[in-house]
């Protein structure tokens, strides 16, 4: 089993954030992982974005140049990383600020509005767990448990009051994500 | 116990350095390595072993606190990024000439001058030539992964102690930055000033007890006579370097038709392009070297042989190719292929690079 997966969006959605968070989940399930961010001087606003590998195996590359997943978070990267996909792969997308939506017929796609759903449950924070759980829906890469474990131990305590806040935006993300015809 | 832990390469530098005993850090905060002293400071090792961390006013002051701290003995080790370690150079050139230990991490990022702070490997020379100035070497490891930022520093102080001279991790902006598993090492104690007499002798000035003679640690010396005999010193000491120290990991070379010969990121990178290499019936391996100084030339002399031709991928315009021609010697082609100033090459790229030299037309 390898997962190779790219997550893009802006500075601020918390898409660095959502990769630890898979990767520390990739960690409870006993796999290999490297989480990759494109680091430098962006910040909030600018674009941000990280690979995250899983593997049963040894990780070779943690750069890569294709891959398996893209969670697509906002215009500039959907126009990145669209052709990035490989062919059979999966490109999930929130349709929030997106004016050319994917057009790829050899990929899955799949969207899931959570920006807006984020702003029904009055907390634009629970956003990458939303697009998180719609992703473990289409793809159980780890299982929810080890993900509610990755998530414990990639928080500070501090927030760990936060943890049942965390779950449940990443059970709505499961039930709101939809697949889309091209 | 061994703990399992998810980390940047950098943290798991601050992770290590406290974790062998380290004595100090001296450093000045510059990208893309900023998270060791970030992390040694939330750490706080001064209240558990003791160790001092100080952000020095410049890259000048760490690395002549590093001398200071290593003329008496103590381990000791500052990090740095390319800009800040070319300020260093003058430091570690006075350090092999007084035979003192420390360890200095140069985690890479793109030049020449300010440059650009994503990762480049084109401070190749630099690190292996000597630096600064005189007929001296660095010992030089380079990490290619989290678990070997940890386990290098160490390995780094052990070498470094050993044979009396600088030793350097060199890493890269992608290393540093990126997190994976580590394993790491528990607590060690800091060596005491008994301990490090028994081990290595009693050369740091420590204070002169009434039953040795003084202890003098200095690089000048005015009588040429005098200085030859000492390099002569020097050079017998990189010689026993050279046969003891030699480090290097081979994937798929055995039956390998072309050899790809890469370190740090990069060979991380061409492992990847290795396996898309053997999927299209490409006969590819790697050699990585993990010490660059001592350099692998035996190995890489021995799998010349039976390769056709051997591709030095390295994130700068080609200066590790030259040691890998220089251990040819000419008895197969060689060829170099690098992207720099902060971009890093995908596995593919790579992969066509080898097609394109040695394998089209």
């Amino acid at each position: 089993m390898k997962e190779e997966i790219i997550i893009a969006g802006f500075g601020g959605q918390g898409v660095l954030s959502m990769g630890k968070i898979l990767a520390y989940s990739g960690v409870m399930q006993d796999l290999e992982v490297s989480w990759m961010p494109s680091y430098g001087p962006e910040m909030r606003g600018g674009t941000a974005n990280v690979t995250v590998i899983l593997s049963d195996s040894r990780i070779s590359s943690p750069i890569l140049h294709e891959f398996d997943t893209a969670i697509i978070l906002n215009q500039q990267s959907m126009d990145k990383f669209e052709e990035q996909v490989k062919p059979g792969g999966i490109l999930l997308y929130d349709g929030n600020g997106i004016t050319r939506h994917p057009e790829r017929k050899d990929i899955n796609i799949y969207r899931v509005d959570a920006a807006e759903e984020a702003a029904k449950m009055h907390s634009t924070k629970t956003f990458n767990m939303i697009v998180l759980g719609a992703y473990l829906k289409i793809n159980e890469v780890v299982k929810m448990d080890n993900v509610l474990k990755g998530l414990k131990s990639s928080l500070p305590e501090r927030h760990h009051h936060l943890l049942p806040l965390n779950e449940k935006a990443i059970t709505r993300g499961m039930e709101i994500v939809s697949e889309v015809e091209v | 116990m061994k703990e399992l832990k998810l980390m940047k390469g950098n943290e798991a530098i601050a992770e290590a350095a406290i974790r062998c005993g380290t004595d100090g850090y001296f450093g000045y905060p510059i990208t893309p390595q900023s998270e060791i002293m970030e992390t040694l400071m939330a750490q706080q090792p001064w209240n558990t072993t003791g160790m001092v961390v100080l952000q020095a006013e410049s890259e000048v002051a760490s690395i002549n606190m590093v001398y200071g701290g290593a003329g008496c003995g103590k381990k000791v080790m500052t990090s740095s990024s390319s800009p800040g370690v070319s300020l260093m150079q003058e430091g570690l050139s006075y350090m092999a000439g007084c035979e003192l230990p420390c360890v200095v991490v140069n985690v890479v990022r793109g030049g020449p001058g300010l440059g650009t702070i994503q990762p480049a490997q084109s401070d190749y020379f630099q690190s292996v030539k000597g630096g600064g100035h005189g007929d001296y070497k660095l010992i030089t490891l380079a990490p290619a992964s989290v678990q070997e930022m940890a386990d290098f520093v160490e390995l780094a102080f052990e070498l470094a102690f050993k044979y009396r001279n600088p030793a350097l991790i060199l890493s890269d902006g992608v290393i540093g930055q990126m997190m994976e598993k580590v394993e790491l090492q528990p607590q060690q104690p800091r060596m005491t000033e008994e301990e490090l007499i028994e081990k290595y002798g009693s050369w740091a000035t420590t204070g002169k007890t009434a039953d040795r003679e003084r202890n003098i640690i200095t690089s000048v010396e005015l009588a040429s006579e005098e200085m030859e005999a000492f390099n002569y010193k020097l050079q017998a000491k990189y010689k026993a370097v050279e046969e003891n120290e030699v480090r290097y990991e081979n994937y798929m070379c055995d039956d390998a038709e072309y050899l790809l010969v890469a370190y740090g990121s990069s060979a991380r990178i061409c492992q990847k392009s290795v396996e898309i290499a053997r999927e299209k019936g490409i006969k590819a391996g790697l050699l990585r070297p993990i010490t660059l100084f001592p350099f692998p030339t035996k190995p890489i002399q021995d799998i010349a042989k039976h390769v056709k031709g051997i591709l030095s991928v390295e994130m700068s315009a080609g200066q590790m190719v030259e040691d890998v021609k220089l251990a040819v010697n000419g008895s197969v082609s060689v060829e170099h292929f690098g992207r720099f100033g902060g971009i890093i090459p995908s596995p593919d790229e790579v992969v066509k690079a080898l097609e394109s030299n040695f394998i089209e037309g």
